[in-house]
């Protein structure tokens, strides 16, 4: 009986293993398949002749490699804008105490929880009247206000926990806040600082919606956009090949960091969530 | 403030009827926007999509969440491989994994289709994701498969709080395995579950990239976020349809308030 509840455990969990995994997977079979062997009626789990040529033709036929280019810009320059600000705003709100932190953190929390999609039009028009439609900036600024709020939150976080005593010392020592900061508490919080600089970059990186409105040239394209709207040569034919290239291409230094650095994210997810 | 002043935007624009064109005047019509929204047929078929669409994922979700939370919570070898495992179709672009699964429900090559032909769940030749029901239901499997990993990491966090004694103590008083999960961890993980439930719902009510990327909103699909671009975005320029999307977006924010302010408040009960 024991044995029989074992065997079902351990068939669950590569159930659920293979789930997670198989749509990568087929991305990754299906971007090394020519195109007559992509459109076989009965696909084969692995490619017959695998081909590099998908990946080849994803950068000569359009130009995938500005789009990552302008998704690293992006979504890099977020992350520093947001970590930068984020810990001094948490650092202030962990340490110091002022009057209506709790409102402070409430609305900080509410501005998290944003839809999007009912601040889109008129940030279009602001950004339309301050010539931001179509560059970097348009879509830095808005994604460093959007992911600011839960960076300062989970980042409070962090700092609530370290043992004050150490700034202390250094206050007694004669050290200015701004120097306590950048050379004691900066360091030992910067498990937390990856953590939190990880979710950001992640999020920044995955934007979709925003991305979509105000880029509207093919080569400022960010990643998920570029790749959501591939266009084949004909309005009826659809570079599936390419389309998995360049996701297997963009996916895999995703799911290598998320690998590395998973306990910290998870720790990240779970205090920007619950811990409250 | 900086967040806060766009909204405020789009509220004042609601009560106006304008275009995005540089030479549109503005006419003030008062409630005038709101009222036709819900004379509109599209709008309320929108919103039946949305409704079905969080009701149904985020049920799902929290089902599959709390059993591979269960799952997670056994002590195995390679437990952390899993664990990182499942936190894949999390990280992966949705832009990205909609674009994956579109091609595995593709009608004629798609492996999906092959295999939901062979185990007979639909009639061979069916575009799954060119008839009403199915586009919706694929959507839906797509945002399940991408969010439950991240429902079950909260619910996990939960279930690693429970003391092991007590688990220890009912099986000593014979309780059996579905006793056990009904009487302790249920309700130990309660407002975990709470907490997360509602965090989904607020994602689930603003759906957009999935939506969008599948089916562009056609056969029945389409969300309250897919129409109010369409209204911001492919209408605004030609006709005076801003105040009327602006209207859209004020109630897509209201509807998800409601929601945001139950959280808020579970949070702070927590908090105190």
């Amino acid at each position: 009986m024991k044995k029989v509840g074992k065997l079902l455990f351990y068939i669950l969990v590569i159930l659920v293993v293979i789930w997670c995994f198989f749509p990568f997977y087929w991305a990754i079979v299906s971007s090394l398949k020519t195109d007559r062997e992509l459109f076989e009626p009965n696909p084969s789990l692995v490619p017959k002749k695998p081909s590099f040529e998908n990946y080849v033709k994803v950068f000569k036929e359009r130009p995938f490699h500005v789009n990552i280019l302008n998704s690293v810009v992006v979504a890099g320059t977020t992350t520093i804008l947001t970590l930068t600000f984020g810990s001094l705003a948490g650092y202030a709100i962990a340490r110091f105490k002022f009057r209506g932190k709790i409102t402070v953190m409430t609305s900080i929390l509410a501005v998290s929880m944003f839809p999007q999609i009912s601040i889109l039009g008129s940030l279009f028009i602001i950004l339309r009247s301050m010539r931001l439609i179509n560059t970097y900036l348009g879509l830095i600024l808005p994604y460093t206000a959007m992911t600011l709020p839960l960076t300062t939150w989970v980042l409070q976080n962090f700092f609530r926990e370290l043992p004050k005593s150490i700034e202390e010392a250094a206050a007694i020592d004669g050290c200015s806040h701004a120097r306590t900061l950048f050379t004691i508490v900066l360091p030992m919080a910067a498990p937390g600082l990856v953590a939190t600089g990880l979710l950001t970059f992640i999020s920044a990186w995955n934007e979709f919606l925003f991305a979509l409105t105000f880029m509207q040239k093919p080569n400022l394209y960010t990643v998920p956009v570029a790749i959501a709207l591939f266009k084949g040569r004909s309005m009826y034919e659809i570079p599936w090949g390419q389309i998995m290239a360049a996701s297997v291409i963009v996916t895999v230094p995703l799911i290598i960091l998320v690998l590395i650095f998973q306990r910290r994210i998870i720790e990240g997810l779970s205090a920007g969530a619950i811990k409250g | 403030m900086i967040a806060f002043f766009p909204l405020f935007k789009t509220f004042y624009d609601s009560f106006y009827d304008f275009s995005l064109r540089p030479d549109s005047i503005r006419k003030f019509v008062g409630l005038r926007n709101y009222i036709d929204l819900f004379r509109d047929p599209r709008f309320l078929s929108a919103l039946k999509a949305t409704v079905y669409f969080t009701i149904v994922s985020v049920t799902l979700e929290t089902i599959l969440g709390i059993g591979i939370a269960l799952l997670l919570n056994h002590d195995f070898p390679l437990r952390g491989l899993v664990r990182a495992a499942v936190l894949v179709p999390w990280a992966i672009p949705t832009a990205v994994s909609s674009q994956m699964w579109r091609w595995m429900f593709n009608d004629q090559f798609g492996i999906m289709t092959r295999l939901l032909e062979k185990i007979g769940l639909i009639e061979p030749g069916t575009p799954i994701l060119g008839l009403p029901q199915t586009a919706m239901n694929a959507i839906i499997a797509v945002d399940v498969w991408k969010t439950t990993p991240f429902m079950a990491l909260l619910i996990l966090a939960g279930l690693q709080v429970i003391p092991s004694e007590l688990y220890e103590a009912a099986k000593i008083d014979g309780a059996n395995i579905f006793q056990r999960f009904y009487r302790i961890t249920l309700p130990m993980i309660r407002s975990t579950i709470a907490v997360a439930l509602i965090f989904r719902s607020l994602d689930a009510l603003r759906v957009f990239d999935v939506v969008y990327i599948m089916t562009r909103g056609s056969l029945g699909t389409e969300t309250l976020a897919v129409y109010n671009r369409v209204l911001l975005m492919d209408r605004a320029f030609t006709g005076n349809w801003f105040g009327y999307g602006s209207a859209l977006s004020v109630i897509i924010f209201l509807l998800i308030s409601i929601f945001a302010v139950i959280y808020i408040k579970s949070l702070r009960l927590q908090l105190e």
